[in-house]
This record gives C-alpha cells, sequence and structure tokens, in this order.
C-alpha cells in the first residue's frame, strides 16, 4: 500500500469509483463535445471531401475542449476536505500521486473518444482512405500528451486565482505542437494523401519529453511554496 | 550603481539616435523592395533582442528552481516583460514590411509560426505571474519557463514539417547583404540590446522595491495588530 505503485493504485481506484458514482465529469465531457459537434456540424455544411479534409481539426478541437472540462475537476476535487494537503504532509511520493491522475484522466477521455467518434464518423460520413489503424497510434498518443500536459497545468492552474480559466490558457500555447501532429496526422490518414508517420514519431517524442518534464517538475509545483 | 544608470541611459538614447540615423538616412535604399526595407532594421533587432531575453528568462528561471533567490526571480520577471514587448514589435513589424513586399500579411512560415508560439507562450507566462497567489507565484513561473523551453525544439519540428508538406510563398533567402546595410543592423541591434537592458534593469529594481515596501507593509500591519491587543 504504500509503495510508490500502492499509493498509485489507490488513487486510481478512489478517482474511478468517485467517478463511477457521480460521473460528473464524463457527463459533463459527454455533453460538452456533443454541442461542439453540432455546433460544428451548423457552422460548416462540407461534402464528404471537403469534411475529410478539416474533420481532423474539428475532431481534436472537440476532444481538446471537453477534456479542459474534465481536467479542471481533477484537483478541484481534491482541495474539498483538504486533501491535497494532506497528502503534501504524507511520505508518499508525489509522482504517485500524478501517475495516477493523468492514468484517471486518461480513462475518461479514452472513453469520451471512444463514444464521441462514431458521432463524428456519423455527421460528417468519414470514412479513412489511408491506413486506419494508424487513427489507433494518433488516439493513443494524443490522448496522452493532451492529458499528461492537462493534469499537469491543472495542478498549476489550482493555485491561481481565476482558476477555471487559466488551465487552458497555459495548457494550450505549450501543446501546439502536439495538437499539430495529431491535426495533421488525422487528416493526412483520413485523406490517404501523406503519411502519418513523422506525426506519430513527434506525438512519442513529444509524448516523453513532456511525460519526464512533468514528472520531473511535478514535485516542486505539489509542494510549491 | 545609482549613478551608472543615468550614464547608461544618456549612451543608450545615443546609440538609438544614431540607429534611426543609419537606417533611415546611412544605409542605402535597397534594390527591389524600397524603403519599406529599412523596417527591417527594426524588425530583425527587435527579434534578436526578445530571444536574447528569452533566453535570459530560462537561465534565470532555472537558476531560481535551484537556488530560489528572490532577486533571481525578479530578473526573470522583468527579462520575460520586457521580451514579449519586443517580440510583439516582430509580430507587428513582420506584417507591416510583409504586406507590400509579399502581398500578405501573413504566413505560416517556419520563422513566423515559432515566434508566434514563442510569444503565446511568454504570453500566458505573464498571465500566470499576474494571476497566482503571491507566494507561489516564482516557482510556478519558472517552471512553465522550463517547460516552455522544452517546446521549442518540437514546435520547430512541426512547424518546419508542416512547411515542407505544404507549398509556400518563397522568400527571399541566401543571398549577400550590402556591409552598410550590416553595419547599421549591427549598430541597431546594439542600441537594441543596450535599450532592452536599460529597461529590464529599471524594471529589475522597481520589482525589487515594491517587493521589500510590500514586506514593510505586511510587517507595520503585524506590528500594529499586535499592539491594538
Amino acid at each position: 500500500m504504500n509503495s510508490p505503485p500502492g499509493v498509485t493504485r489507490a488513487t486510481l481506484v478512489k478517482d474511478l469509483r468517485l467517478e463511477w458514482r457521480s460521473k460528473d465529469a464524463i457527463n459533463s465531457m459527454l455533453f460538452f463535445a456533443l454541442l461542439v459537434v453540432v455546433i460544428f456540424s451548423f457552422s460548416f455544411d462540407p461534402t464528404a471531401e471537403e469534411s475529410r479534409r478539416i474533420a481532423g481539426g474539428l475532431v481534436w478541437v472537440a476532444f481538446l475542449f471537453a477534456a479542459v472540462v474534465a481536467l479542471n475537476q481533477t484537483w478541484a476535487r481534491e482541495l474539498r476536505n483538504q486533501v491535497l494537503d494532506a497528502y503534501r504532509v504524507s511520505p508518499a511520493r508525489a509522482n504517485s500521486l500524478f501517475l495516477a491522475k493523468v492514468t484517471g484522466n486518461f480513462i475518461f477521455v479514452s472513453v469520451l473518444e471512444a463514444l464521441m467518434t462514431p458521432l463524428f464518423v456519423v455527421f460528417y460520413n468519414l470514412r479513412a482512405i489511408g491506413p486506419a489503424y494508424q487513427l489507433l497510434f494518433v488516439a493513443v498518443l494524443g490522448t496522452w500528451a493532451l492529458v499528461v500536459n492537462g493534469t499537469f497545468f491543472a495542478a498549476m492552474s489550482i493555485r491561481t486565482r481565476s482558476r477555471e480559466i487559466m488551465l487552458p490558457l497555459l495548457l494550450f500555447p505549450i501543446t501546439i505542437p502536439a495538437l499539430l501532429a495529431m491535426v495533421e496526422a488525422t487528416s493526412s490518414i483520413l485523406t490517404g494523401e501523406f503519411s502519418a508517420r513523422f506525426w506519430i514519431v513527434l506525438l512519442a517524442v513529444y509524448d516523453v519529453v513532456f511525460t519526464t518534464g512533468c514528472l520531473l517538475f511535478f514535485e516542486i509545483v505539489l509542494h510549491g511554496e | 550603481m545609482k549613478r551608472a544608470f543615468p550614464i547608461f541611459a544618456i549612451l543608450t538614447a545615443g546609440l538609438l539616435s544614431y540607429g534611426l540615423y543609419g537606417a533611415l538616412i546611412q544605409a542605402p535604399t535597397e534594390q527591389t523592395m524600397g524603403d519599406v526595407q529599412r523596417i527591417f532594421y527594426y524588425h530583425v533587432p527587435s527579434a534578436w533582442t526578445a530571444f536574447c531575453l528569452f533566453f535570459v528568462n530560462l537561465v534565470a528561471s532555472i537558476v531560481y528552481l535551484v537556488r530560489r533567490s528572490p532577486k533571481v526571480d525578479a530578473l526573470a520577471l522583468a527579462s520575460a516583460e520586457v521580451g514579449v514587448v519586443f517580440c510583439t514589435v516582430v509580430l507587428v513589424t513582420g506584417p507591416i514590411w510583409a504586406r507590400p513586399v509579399w502581398g500578405i500579411w501573413w504566413t505560416w512560415d517556419l520563422r513566423l509560426t515559432l515566434t508566434l508560439v514563442l510569444w503565446l507562450i511568454y504570453v500566458s507566462y505573464l498571465m500566470l505571474r499576474r494571476f497566482s497567489s503571491s507566494g507561489q507565484t516564482p516557482v510556478m513561473a519558472a517552471v512553465l519557463a522550463a517547460l516552455g523551453a522544452l517546446d521549442v525544439p518540437l514546435v520547430y519540428f512541426s512547424i518546419w514539417f508542416f512547411r515542407t508538406q505544404h507549398p509556400q510563398p518563397v522568400i527571399g533567402g541566401g543571398g549577400s547583404i550590402d556591409p552598410r546595410m550590416l553595419h547599421v543592423l549591427l549598430m541597431n541591434w546594439l542600441a537594441f540590446m543596450c535599450f532592452a537592458a536599460l529597461v529590464c534593469w529599471s524594471r529589475y529594481r522597481l520589482e525589487i522595491l515594491r517587493r521589500q515596501v510590500e514586506e514593510t507593509q505586511a510587517l507595520e500591519s503585524l506590528l500594529a495588530g499586535g499592539s491594538s491587543r
């Protein structure tokens, strides 16, 4: 229980159980993403060929916005009852907590993506011309990139005055290369015009760099005096 | 130190005026672009100065994370603020030049996009400093600066590939520069660096003073609270 994996598991199980009982994050995310999809469909009335070209952008922008909704709740929950303070004085490693939160968010956002992707396919008449199995890599790596940075910056923004608005302000500029890679990879696969390999490699590099960076700095942010 | 500031200020003013004279009169007119090219003597030195300041900010942030000295943090703040101002100058003068020369205000070229992303990261840095509660600001800001630096090579490679994949307007790269133009350019860069150092210096002193005032006020209110009891 006191070992780092034990702490991670306990925190993750607690978060999943809380979410399973309340379904706060997942419901608000789902409905938000649905609204974004519907508004996008009203804003653009594309033909199948055009929609294939812009769908990569639309999908990821919708997921990004929806993920921010969930990420904001990650740490807010721990502020009530001073859980975060309790964690600070406990001897448990800060990174165990961080990994648990990242994994939890990864699961939530993946569930969201799994549920929303069929909707996108239906609304935009999507069909991948390129190798569709690569979309799985893009989804996993892209979601990890969003979630690892998002969880980190949510921990940062929880310390600021206007919490909810601060997260996207910090997250979006730093995530630009990852977002570009996700969008371009998805578009390349859907249109089949280019190879998505470079973008997938870039996403993998981004994930490695930022996972390392966040693990390196998380303790400082958690204790930040 | 106090004596040095006005002397340095006068020196900077002289350099800036000489730079302006060089840019408007001394430098030869460019053959194809004409006088609009003269904005180059402000655009490029601003860009170099901004990048230098962001680098100073990064070094100061890392030093802060190691040493936790409030003075280094004040330097990080000053360099970031002045850097954002210079970067804004770059982003404003660029389109003014690009419109008559390229025929477009903006293109998603490698350098343009990189500068814009850097500007965005540093604006978010300043926002974070503005909104976080005072005790934690320096640590959070230093961490953000370090992560932002990790981001720069990734942005570089992503835009580089993004642009090689899509066609773009050809920019007159390569080519040699007239030595007189180079002289004016370097002169202006020196003037801008001095100006940036001057502004950073006064901003730094202001920040240190502001903190002293805050500390004194906090101490006074503590003492007042103690005596009334």
